[in-house]
């Protein structure tokens, strides 16, 4: 297998000849679409005035929850989501109304004239509030390990506090949007920019009063996703859906960057509490932490991600003594979903705070209680599941590498000369649970065609959204039909032809669709060698295929894969295949929330450093430096492209990227001018991606780990680097827990007068 | 009608001039590579390249298409991507991205690529910061600009042979760009260009759109208006007894390539580099910043320092008036409708000047300011004998800061003087909290950025000290 290939889409992507959703030829009569969402975030509906709307220049129809022929309703977990608001809105940006019109332009200018008038109902932004006031969205989920009530007996040192992570914007470049088309025998045809097709399909099914059957949903790739598009491409796609199937016209709607922004949720924010405690040689004896996951308006995704928390809630150390308690806080913002990490990132924020806490209390370096604590194999997660670990292996590559202990001392000669500039650093490990949380997601679906001339079509669940999903897929089929990759052609997603499919998310879209790729490409070899084995009166063990040539006893003959190819036609055998693959060994039980929920995890440590300016609060991080677990790599160009993508967002996340939403549940960032993502100049200046590499099996595909969304939690050691910096200017500074450390909070804090109140350190044996 | 070229094509058109050149080139043309990332010039997915004769020499600039109106390409080479690619096979800048994995999900590549493309067309020196640079209006979620790093670098490495005499010829016969590029020039000459009728009383006067077009994009395609970016009269600076002018529609770009700024500015560059990005530089005209009154506007604040004096103009009368006195409250103007600004005024800082510029944002670079100052002031006797000190985003306008100002003159610059000052600029602002900050943190921010001023100017004196 060629492991440097370059993404297959590389092509067309730097000719600007890759097709996005807004880039589909558009039909004759095609119909634009505009949402009218809420502008308050909650309330009765006392008036919906649409009169002047709809006489408006070039407006066909608008579109109200009284229109829709099925259910009004597109939750994926729980059936609480509303397509269109009918009698309350709770969040702002909730549509409420659907314009059509023959242009962008007039379905946007009628939309403005919309009057909505609502009886305010009482707003809550905040999660604890949320839940004080018993509004959550399921009960408390709790995990727990050994006996935590008598732990704290045995602890040397105990400490605690609070943490606040903010949200995130996605971001992906391409905005939301999608293209739907009336088809004969009431049928329709969604082109959807969408993680998910068949959450699309269902929930179009379901709103149209239509059978799946009649629901193409086909995605050729995303403009970026990262989890915005898992749940939160549906609305916008079943509502095109809706017009198209009333008007029988074909309707498009490619959303502005700030309705994007104001309709969709993001990243969950949480609060948090923890109480750590440890032995007098550091090793933590006990861990408790609450999380309030401000869920937004309704449940979308936010249960699983809630989930998630508690299942990495001790990152990579093994505690034997856990109780993590989550929440899922219904508040009135748009509804947060799934993004890079899916709550995981969340509850390790909280975990490596109650360290630094912990050790800046002890006054020593936070990476002497990571160290000492990481995981082994054997170890058990707070949920059952014995580790097969790689962090200590991973801790002393990048010590070895990177001499942690040199970086911190040439940090403090540094700081120990500058009075205006002062670095501080971070050690990040990482552990990720691979799979699908909710066992049954685990499956997908590959459908390979073998053509007579011998190129080779593959369709599988998996959406390619930048990630390099299709340029995998490709490699398997080429690999297992030891081909010229350039027979390959990966086909776009489709509904039609992969059915019930699993949204790309998880990182585990390539293991998933890869394994059932490799299970069709299998099926179909073996009838191709038992062809060839009858050709060479030869057992069909003794035949391969190599290079586009078939081998016999490992010698070359004259036939090729095309003749191969073309000789199993003629004699009427099957050239494709229909695979189903699932992964074996997993399971969990929610209802004792121990189980075996994870095919393997992804390790890993980073090493960051960090510069501020203490005269001005801005700060740059010097660079990232990491030994990452990839397995074997099947991709060494994309997995890089992966770590440093994930690095930076994660940074993003832990620095600039600050959310803002006032008290009234108004979105106050809410474009590019006032969101800030990184630039090229903001990222680290230097960005080192050791592997691993490790020749162990694993029960990834070609034993190459996911790494869609492990390294982006490398990124929060960034928030501890400047954390680190900043005490070293002031050792008293007023320095909460809150991330992103915006150079705001850098200033304010490298000038805070008023002392941390008093040290936490509950007792000391 | 509006005559222009698009890659390899003439357009003549009568679309609405105030019709966005994205708009035009995805929806009217179908050249679908220039991508909408946000409309308001802040991800650069739309990025294009416009080509324009100056002295009887072509030179390309990237812009963001989503802020041009249509009216401003007269004349030009317009460049999308489709106008870089080769019928088959990928140019050395897409081959270097591809090879790099520098494309992901692959809707930011266009936009990188032409400005890349931008890069070796410019006059720069062929450096890879320079090649950073040119990319820095670009947005890439997907990759963490690593990998486009070392693709930039490739490029940098690919032209630095290059004569700027000669780039389009070492281009074309590098196989770097298409071969048409060279007809480009003979081409533009030919052009007929109607001048665009005159405007009528009250018809909205657009610069380089970089303001007008984010905040009021839907009005700006049907709406008369009047092009000022192209007006060779307001394009102009020049240096008279020390007096500094600078015409209206001349852009930030054409300031740092002006040899009369630079000296009058030893670390303009650094300066420039905090105010948005290479195409919004491009764009952005100095009067549009000036009357745009943003209490944030970068070089409102800049001028402010320098105690500029502006040139209003009603087309037949013209009066002076002070930068300070034209602000009158939240973007309300001493300046009537049929007013425009012709062109601004200062002393240009001479060797015994002190002047500097400070900013800080969220993300350092293509940011609008959480706060920002500019100082200027000359010493006498180790004694500050004048000073104009200014700074925004602490007041309903940008301010000139007069207290602080006041109780500096005659004072010598110590540590204590410094404190003292900040205790009088506190008196005389009034920031809001808002998205770029707490008032609270405005406040400690001015005072830091008014040491670091000092701090900048006089490093002898107070070199690493922290001032209290």
């Amino acid at each position: 297998m060629k492991k440097s290939m370059k993404n297959i889409d590389s092509y067309t992507h730097v000719r600007g000849e890759s097709v996005y959703l807004d880039d589909i030829p558009m039909l004759r009569g095609s119909l634009f679409a505009a949402v009218f969402d809420s502008p308050v975030a909650h309330g009765k509906i006392k008036r919906l005035e649409l009169q002047e709307a709809a006489a408006a220049k070039g407006v066909v129809k608008i579109f109200t929850a009284a229109d829709i022929p099925g259910d009004n309703q597109i939750g994926g977990i729980i059936p609480d989501e509303e397509l269109l608001a009918h009698t309350e809105v709770h969040f702002c940006g909730m549509p409420v109304a659907l314009v059509i019109a023959d242009s962008e332009e007039n379905a946007k200018a009628a939309v403005k004239k919309i009057i909505l008038e609502v009886d305010p109902l009482p707003i809550i932004t905040d999660p604890v509030e949320a839940a004080q006031k018993n509004e959550l969205i399921h009960p408390p989920r709790t995990f727990q390990l050994g006996d935590i009530a008598n732990a704290w007996q045995n602890c040397a040192y105990i400490f605690e506090g609070s943490t606040e992570t903010n949200g995130q914007e996605h971001l992906y470049i391409e905005t939301q949007g999608a293209y739907a088309i009336p088809k004969e025998h009431g049928a329709i045809r969604i082109y959807s920019s969408t993680q998910g097709p068949t959450a699309v399909q269902r929930a179009t099914a379901n709103v149209l009063n239509l059978p799946m059957n009649k629901v193409e949903v086909d995605t050729t790739r995303l403009g970026g996703g990262f989890g915005g598009k898992e749940d939160q491409a549906t609305a916008w796609a079943v509502l095109c859906a809706l017009a198209a199937h009333h008007l029988q016209k074909p309707v498009k709607y490619a959303m502005h960057r700030m309705e994007d922004m104001r309709m969709t949720g993001k990243r969950h924010p949480y609060s948090s509490r923890y109480k750590i405690g440890l032995s007098k040689d550091y090793k933590i004896i006990a861990y408790e932490a609450s999380f309030y996951q401000n869920a937004g308006a309704t449940a979308d995704l936010s249960p699983a991600v809630l989930e998630r928390t508690l299942f990495h809630c001790t990152n990579s150390y093994f505690i034997p003594h856990v109780k993590a308690t989550a929440y899922c806080c219904r508040t009135n913002l748009p509804p947060n979903t799934a993004f890079r990490g899916f709550g995981g990132p969340q509850g390790m924020f909280v975990i490596e705070a109650a360290i630094v806490k912990a050790a800046e209390a002890l006054h020593i370096s936070p990476s002497v209680i990571q160290q000492k604590n990481l995981l082994q194999t054997g170890d058990e997660f707070p949920y059952g599941q014995k580790a097969e670990s790689e962090a200590l292996a991973c801790w002393q590559k990048a010590d070895e590498l990177f001499q942690i202990e040199k970086i911190q001392n040439n940090i403090q000669e540094f700081n120990k000369k500058n009075n205006l500039v002062k670095k501080g650093m971070a050690v990040m490990p990482i552990c990720f649970g691979i799979s699908f949380t909710k066992t049954l997601m685990n499956q997908a679906r590959a459908l390979v065609h073998v053509y007579t001339d011998g190129s080779i079509g593959v369709s599988t669940g998996a959406i390619e959204m930048g990630q390099g999903v299709n340029t995998k897929m490709l490699q398997v089929a080429a690999a297992i039909f030891s081909v010229d990759p350039s027979l390959v052609k990966i086909n776009s997603t489709n509904t039609y032809r992969i059915a019930n499919t699993s949204p790309t998310a998880a990182s585990a879209a390539a293991d998933l669709n890869g394994k059932a790729t490799e299970l069709a490409c299998l099926a179909i070899l073996e009838r191709l060698k038992n062809v060839a084995a009858d050709i060479f009166q030869t057992k069909p063990e003794a035949v391969t295929l190599n290079e586009n040539w078939v081998y016999v006893d490992d010698k070359k003959t004259d036939w090729n894969w095309n003749k191969l190819v073309l000789e199993t036609y003629n004699r009427r055998i099957n050239l494709s295949e229909h695979a189903h693959y699932t992964p074996s060994g997993i399971h969990f039980d929610t209802t004792k929330e121990k189980g075996h929920p994870f095919t393997y995890h992804v390790y890993g440590t980073a090493v960051i450093s960090a510069t501020i300016d203490c005269l001005r609060g801005r700060y740059e991080i010097d660079d990232v430096k990491v030994v990452h677990d990839f397995g074997k790599s099947m991709n060494s160009i994309i997995d890089r492209g992966q770590c440093e993508g994930g690095i930076v967002q994660g940074i993003g996340w832990m620095t600039m990227e600050e959310l803002l939403y006032d008290k009234d549940g108004k979105l106050r960032s809410n474009a590019l001018s006032t969101y800030k993502v990184p630039d090229i100049y903001s990222v680290p200046k230097e960005i080192i991606i050791e592997p691993l590499a490790t020749q162990k099996e694993n029960l990834a595909i070609f034993s190459s780990k996911a790494v869609g969304e492990p390294p982006l939690m490398y990124g929060i050691g960034a928030y501890f680097a400047l954390h680190n910096a900043i005490k070293s200017f002031n050792p008293n500074a007023n320095l909460p827990f809150d991330a992103p450390m915006t150079p705001e909070k850098v200033l304010m804090a490298l000038y805070s007068k008023i002392p941390e109140p008093k040290e936490s350190l509950v007792k000391a044996l | 009608m509006l005559q222009f070229i698009l890659n390899e094509q003439n357009i003549d058109t009568d679309l609405p001039s105030g019709m966005t050149m994205l708009d035009f080139v995805r929806y009217h043309q179908h050249l679908t590579g220039t991508k909408i990332g946000c409309r308001e010039g802040d991800c650069g997915a739309c990025t294009i390249l416009v080509g324009e004769l100056i002295n009887n020499e072509l030179h390309y600039q990237s812009m963001t298409s989503c802020l041009m109106p249509i009216a401003n390409a007269a004349g030009k080479h317009i460049v999308t991507i489709e106008g870089i690619n080769f019928p088959d096979g990928l140019n050395p800048i897409q081959q270097a991205m591809a090879d790099e994995g520098a494309t992901q999900c692959g809707f930011c590549t266009p936009g990188f690529i032409v400005s890349l493309a931008g890069f070796c067309l410019g006059n720069q020196a062929v450096t890879k910061e320079n090649a950073i640079a040119a990319v820095d209006g670009n947005i890439c979620r997907c990759t963490g600009y690593k990998s486009i790093e070392r693709a930039a670098y490739k490029i940098a490495d690919l032209t630095k042979t290059k004569n700027n005499s000669q780039t389009i010829d070492f281009l074309t016969s590098n196989k770097i760009l298409p071969a048409y590029f060279s007809t480009i020039k003979n081409r533009l000459e030919k052009l007929q260009n109607e001048t665009l009728p005159l405007p009528e009383a009250n018809t909205k006067i657009v610069g380089g759109g970089t303001d007008l077009y984010v905040q009021q994009h839907d009005k700006m395609t049907t709406s008369a208006s009047h092009y000022f970016f192209d007006n060779k009269a307001l394009k102009n600076i020049t240096i008279a007894d020390n007096i500094c002018t600078i015409g209206a529609s001349v852009t930030v770009a054409e300031l740092l390539s002006s040899p009369i700024i630079n000296k009058g500015f030893p670390s303009f560059p650094q300066y420039a580099k905090l105010v948005s990005s290479t195409p919004i530089r491009n764009m952005a005209t100095i009067a549009g910043n000036i009357v745009n009154a943003s209490p944030i506007g970068d070089f409102t604040v800049f001028l402010l320092a320098l105690n500029a004096k502006i040139v209003l103009s009603d087309g037949v009368q013209k009066r002076n008036l002070p930068l300070q006195k034209l602000y009158k409250g939240y973007k309300d103007l001493d300046k009537k409708t049929e007013e425009f600004i012709e062109a601004i005024e200062f002393v240009l800082p001479d060797e015994n000047t002190y002047f500097n510029f400070e900013k800080i944002s969220k993300r350092t670079h293509l940011d609008i300011a959480s706060v920002n100052t500019a100082v200027s002031l000359q010493l006498k006797n180790e004694i500050i004998e004048t000073i104009h000190l200014s700074a925004g985003g602490v007041g309903p306008i940008p301010m000139y800061l007069a207290k602080t100002i006041k109780f500096l003159e005659g004072k010598n610059i110590t540590e204590k003087n410094i404190s003292e000052a900040i205790e009088v600029m506190w008196t005389e602002i009034s920031p809001i909290s808002d998205a770029r900050g707490t008032k609270e943190y405005k406040t400690l921010l001015l005072g830091q950025l008014i040491k670091a001023h000092f701090i900048q100017l006089f490093p002898q004196q107070l070199a690493n000290k922290i001032i209290v």
